[in-house]
């Protein structure tokens, strides 16, 4: 019965999992196929006066250029709660309409910047980015749908803006933004929007900005709060002249590794695409020279005002003049002692003898071996998921807490009547397997010399021992 | 001479106006982003000989938050909501901000 049983679950998986992916499979090709169609349908309606098909080719003279906007019938009834607004109207439209925005990431910010740029109607969309869509991106990257989930997030975005808008060009860069790229890409277009996560890139972006002259909207998330400026335009000042300095790497954190509130960066992006259509439209008074500081948690905005342009700045400085082979000869990565890629650090602080496998630390488990496990991941972290029998000590607080190892150390041996000579062991574990190398250095220096870490952390431990441990 | 003398009146008066204490100041101090997290604080009052700069403030906070080193070359210092530079004297009842970029998204 019993084996019966298993034959059937793992069956019952298989047929899941195929029919999954066929379904994947055929969802793309829907969204692919009506893309297809949409843009065959365009090129009909807008040789047609009117979308709604009520009157047709006889009144075809009235179009095209007869109102003196450009705006064809079918984009005065899309925009027209646009065209209603006497402080945007027809002009406002119309410069969108002319206008081309490039969106570097999209991720979180990127996500709602993007949705909302096609849909008001920014002539040409570019969208940049080489990562693929996982599924811990979705609680906040709303413009990529579980579908899509292992594709690239440029055809996720391009796919959700064309359904949205299907009237707009959007131009699909599938690499990652570098130097080499930057240059190219970016000066097909009017403005840039920094929807990036990381450091290397804002300088990168906001350099390639300066050198070519375009207003750059820039947008950051993390955890709780959000910050938002309009740099290198209307004589306003760029990244570097606030930030002359990077952040050193230990202040640099990442959403992967804070934590962000989803509706954060939402916010954000949102505001991004306000600032972008602004420019674009040529409307109101963008936030140059001024940043705005979102705290999610107590609802207040904070706008404080900026410094002027510095005339030290090494990118729009008076003496700068960056050129476009000094652009593409800088070591962004370097300057900042940070990757461009999103992928995180890997240490190797220890020597191989200090240091064991996940695949090692399970059979030592299974042989009953003596020994204590301290995860010195945070407490939040460890709340979320942790292996049996370890105790968690925070590596800030290690130094602090050796007694309480120690004290686990004897218990240990007393408890497995471990034979005089021989003691147990000591292994340090944590999330990717960084800070466990830096607890055992530590641990070493304060005496208990056979600390190991375990490699890789707890991510190697769900992919090599055990796939159902959840990774976050 | 007599600009001086007029100056150092009115400070006197001005400090006597605020307050008994008439050597020293109370500022609030807003912290974002990295600043929030080193710190464990959104806000705090501060007090400081009258006179201080911004950079005065600084280093008073640093010795209180060691860990605030870490940023303190990277960060937007503004006074009453408007950009200053760290040699700028605050005054009492002034919100000072220090405010790091934050990178993520």
């Amino acid at each position: 019965m019993e084996s019966n049983g298993n034959e059937e679950l793992s069956r019952i998986i298989d047929e899941l999992k195929s029919l999954k992916t066929e379904k994947s499979n055929i969802e793309h090709r829907i969204s692919a196929l009506e893309a297809q169609l949409r843009k065959i349908k365009v090129k009909k309606d807008d040789e047609m006066p009117n979308s709604n098909g009520s009157c047709t080719s006889t009144v075809k003279s009235f179009v095209d250029s007869s109102f003196g906007h450009g705006l064809s019938p079918n984009m005065i009834y899309r925009y027209s709660r646009h065209l209603l607004l006497p402080s945007f109207g027809v002009q406002g439209q119309s410069n969108l309409v002319k206008s081309s925005i490039l969106v570097v990431g999209a991720g979180g910010l990127g996500a709602p910047a993007l949705l909302y740029l096609a849909a008001c109607g920014v002539g040409r969309l570019g969208i940049v980015d080489h990562d693929i869509v996982e599924l811990n991106n979705l609680h906040r990257q709303i413009i990529h749908t579980e579908a899509y989930i292992g594709w690239s997030k440029v055809e996720s975005a391009a796919a959700a803006c064309r359904s949205v808008n299907s009237t707009i060009q959007i131009v699909e860069h599938k690499e990652a933004f570098r130097t080499s790229n930057a240059l190219e890409i970016m000066s097909k277009y009017d403005i840039v929007v920094d929807a990036t996560d990381n450091v290397p890139s804002r300088y990168m972006i906001n350099d390639c900005c300066v050198v070519l002259g375009k207003p750059l909207v820039s947008g950051a998330a993390l955890g709780m709060e959000g910050q938002l400026t309009v740099y290198n335009y209307n004589g306003g000042p760029c990244y570097r002249c606030l930030f002359p300095v990077p952040p050193p790497t230990t202040a640099c954190q990442r959403c992967s590794d804070s934590g962000v509130l989803g509706v954060v960066p939402g916010v954000i992006g949102c505001l991004q695409a306000l600032e972008a259509i602004k420019i674009a439209s040529v409307i109101g008074e963008p936030l140059s020279g001024r940043m705005l500081l979102f705290d999610a948690l107590s609802a207040r905005i904070r706008i404080v005002k900026l410094r002027e342009r510095s005339s030290q700045c090494k990118a729009c400085g008076e003496n700068a003049a960056l050129t476009q082979q000094q652009f593409q000869n800088f070591d962004y990565e370097k300057f900042t002692q940070s990757p461009l890629s999103t992928s995180p650090l890997k240490l190797n602080l220890l020597t191989p003898t200090a240091r064991i496998s996940s695949k090692e630390y399970s059979e030592k488990v299974a042989g009953r071996e003596a020994h204590i496990l301290v995860d010195v991941r945070p407490t939040h972290h460890y709340k979320i998921v942790s292996l049996p029998n370890s105790m968690n000590i925070p590596l800030p607080t290690l130094e602090d807490r050796l007694p309480e190892i120690s004290s686990a150390l004897k218990k240990e041996e007393e408890r497995r009547g471990v034979n005089t000579g021989s003691s147990a062991c000591l292994y340090v574990i944590c999330r990717r397997g960084n800070d466990s190398q830096r607890a055992v250095e530590c641990l070493h220096k304060m005496g208990l010399t056979s600390a190991k870490d375990i490699i890789g952390g707890l991510e190697t431990w769900a992919h090599d021992v055990d796939p159902n441990f959840p990774t976050y | 001479m007599d600009a001086i003398g007029t100056e150092n009146t009115s400070k006197n008066v001005d400090s006597t106006h605020e307050g008994n204490e008439n050597t020293s100041v109370e500022i609030k101090v807003l912290f974002f982003a990295r600043a929030r997290d080193v710190t464990g604080l959104t806000d705090m009052p501060l007090v400081v000989a009258s006179g201080s700069t911004a950079e005065n403030c600084l280093y008073e906070l640093m010795s209180k938050f060691p860990s605030l080193k870490e940023i303190s070359n990277c960060m937007v210092l503004a006074l009453n909501e408007e950009y200053i530079s760290e040699s700028t004297i605050v005054k009492n009842g002034d919100e000072l901000a220090i405010i790091p970029p934050i990178s993520g998204g």
